[in-house]
């Protein structure tokens, strides 16, 4: 029988909406155990967020002053002492689980399966590869414990309802001390989570300046969705790198999609192929988005935009 | 200062790819190949730190096929200083790639190792990662903007919730994301000077690192794909099918 932990990602003593995810998949092994990591400086909080999730078995919390911030190479160590008696590790497919989960694969010695899809057995995954534009099986090794990050937009967050016991651990792993943290410079915003929320706007190059992004905040603002932006946005400097989705940005499933003004390069379409439904608005007939679009509009989006804001 | 650049050659960002019909894999046969292109911009970020004088050595390292040779002259047309190449016909997994990256690093000793942040063949991002933990050394993933004074590298990194930046001691190994910099164009006469630069030829078993394929792949497929949609007149027609869906 499997024993799965997860390692928990926080921060400023929240639970991030990917931690219920993994445990979605970790679910799918029918395991004989959920259990959920928390490494933290002062992880009460936290910790009581992840007992809440349903389907966790327990809560780990190791408090230690080095986890105030999540350096890979700190958090390592202690994941790995952790990971004693599990026969899986997972962390979500988030830049915090893509930055540490290969440190654990390798203190463990082994592979890491990187963007879980689907759960074919207990030692078999699916995942993607060249952009999402191949989908493989893999079989891991059987006599080591399977380290993997979840790609979280394949999977729903497990539900709340839980009321998993608390433990504190100590762990004794040798920390190292050679990262300082400097700081984090947050995109203050009171807008829903681009990587949970239900529908999010994004704008591409055609917008044209930062300015102009104020007709995509603005939608989003009265759908109540998020906003995106394709990569060239974000190197225009229309809008903050965060709000980047792609293969190398976000990869997002929400039930609304509005790509304004995105030409659809196969880089952003791998991030928002699991959305549920995909509205296009692009003055280019031809342009390739329309080719995934569920509901395509062609025009100019700085009429259409602000008409579609009024309509609703 | 030495900095060691991982160049990995992969399928070209442009090519759409196709998984065999029997599923036995991709179509690699003819398509066109070309450097990561994390990691070209890896090697571009290495030689602005040689070009500011942090750094006096620029290596680039690609663990690939025998013909290899044109991608890694490239680099060095780029304006890398020295290649090394690791000769492996079969495809090397990152747990691997980084267990023979550390024996070159033990050989080489670089203050600095500057790598892709993924490979978009098997988009992994696990090497630079195993690397600095099999090394003991610090890693900054994903990085933004590098500023390297003394023994210390202060990095900047794209994280979900926006930009992260921290100071880490060298040796140290940084992946790269896209916004770093933007890779020069090779000029013809670099072409011709790399010619005469040197390139270390390895073959994968002299390095003594067991080439474990932790991972075996028994299946390829395409993705699922969308089913096709409609195109719609006008707003009005928009937004009342969105209003039908409940999405709005
Ligand atoms: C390794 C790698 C990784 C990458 N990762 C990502 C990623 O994560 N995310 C990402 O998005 N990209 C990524 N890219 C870049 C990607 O290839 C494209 O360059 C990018 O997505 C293009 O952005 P765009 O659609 O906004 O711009 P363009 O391709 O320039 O498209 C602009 C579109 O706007 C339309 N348009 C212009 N004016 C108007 C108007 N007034 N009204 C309506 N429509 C208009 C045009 O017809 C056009 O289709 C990556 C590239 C590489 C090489
Ligand atoms: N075979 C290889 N040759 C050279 N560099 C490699 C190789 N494999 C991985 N790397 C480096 O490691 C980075 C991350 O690769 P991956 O972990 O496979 O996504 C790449 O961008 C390269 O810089």
């Amino acid at each position: 029988m499997s024993r799965v932990l997860i390692v928990a990602e926080h921060l400023n003593g929240q639970l991030n909406a990917a931690t219920a995810r993994c445990v979605s998949c970790a679910a799918a092994l029918a395991p004989e155990t959920i259990d959920v990591l928390v490494l933290s400086a002062d992880g009460a909080a936290v910790a009581a967020q992840a007992a809440r999730i349903a389907g966790v078995g327990k809560v780990v919390v190791a408090d230690n002053a080095a986890n105030a911030q999540a350096v890979a190479q700190v958090l390592a160590p202690q994941v790995a002492e952790a990971a004693a008696g599990y026969s899986h590790v997972f962390g979500p497919s988030t830049t915090f689980g893509k930055d540490l989960m290969p440190c654990v694969a390798a203190l463990l010695g082994t592979a890491q399966v990187s963007d879980v899809m689907a759960v074919e057995a207990s030692h078999v995954f699916k995942r993607p590869i060249y952009a999402g534009n191949a989908v493989i099986t893999v079989q891991a090794p059987t006599d080591k414990p399977v380290v993997a990050t979840v790609r979280t937009a394949s999977w729903p967050a497990a539900a709340d309802g839980g009321n998993a016991a608390v433990e504190t651990a100590s762990l004794s792993a040798t920390l190292p001390t050679h990262t300082r943290f400097v700081s984090l410079q947050q995109g203050k915003s009171d807008r829903p989570d681009l990587q949970s929320a239900a529908k999010v706007v994004s704008g591409g190059r055609a917008l044209g300046s930062a300015e102009n992004f104020a007709i995509v905040y603005s939608l989003a603002d009265k759908l109540g969705a998020a906003v995106g932006a394709s990569r060239a946005a974000v190197d225009a400097g229309y809008v903050p790198n965060e709000l980047q989705v792609g293969q190398t940005g976000k990869i997002i499933a929400p039930e609304l999609y509005i790509a304004a003004g995105i030409s659809g390069a196969i880089q952003h379409l791998t991030g928002i192929k699991d959305a549920g439904t995909i509205v296009a608005i692009n003055k280019d007939a031809e342009a390739p988005i329309f080719e995934v679009a569920d509901y395509g509009l062609v025009g100019d989006l700085f009429q259409i935009l602000p008409e579609l804001e009024k309509a609703l | 200062m030495k900095i060691l650049v991982g160049y990995k050659r992969v399928v070209d960002y442009n090519v759409r790819i196709q998984v065999k019909p029997d599923g036995s894999g991709v179509v690699t046969d003819g398509v066109k190949l070309s450097a990561n292109p994390f990691d070209d911009i890896a090697l571009e970020e290495a030689l602005r730190l040689r070009d500011k004088g942090v750094a006096t050595e620029v290596v680039v390292v690609t663990m690939g096929p025998a013909d290899c040779q044109a991608h890694i002259r490239n680099g060095l047309a780029m304006g890398a200083n020295r290649a090394i190449h690791v000769v492996t016909e079969s495809a090397i997994q990152p747990l691997t790639a980084a267990r023979a990256f550390l024996k070159l690093v033990e050989k080489e000793q670089p203050g600095l190792v500057l790598m892709g942040k993924q490979a978009i063949d098997d988009d992994a991002n696990q090497t630079g990662q195993m690397l600095a933990t099999l090394w003991g050394r610090p890693q900054a993933t994903f990085a933004s903007a590098v500023a390297v004074e003394g023994d210390t590298a202060t990095v900047t990194r794209e994280v979900d919730a926006g930009l992260e930046t921290l100071a880490v001691q060298l040796p140290a190994v940084i992946t790269v994301d896209l916004r770093l910099n933007e890779p020069r164009f090779i000029k013809l006469p670099d072409i011709m000077k790399a010619k005469s630069k040197p390139l270390e030829t390895l073959a994968f078993a002299d390095l003594g690192v067991e080439s474990a394929d932790f991972l075996q792949t028994t299946h390829y497929a395409p993705p699922a794909k969308r089913s096709k949609g409609v195109m719609v007149a006008d707003v009005a027609e928009l937004v009342a099918a969105l209003k039908n869906k409940g999405l709005v």
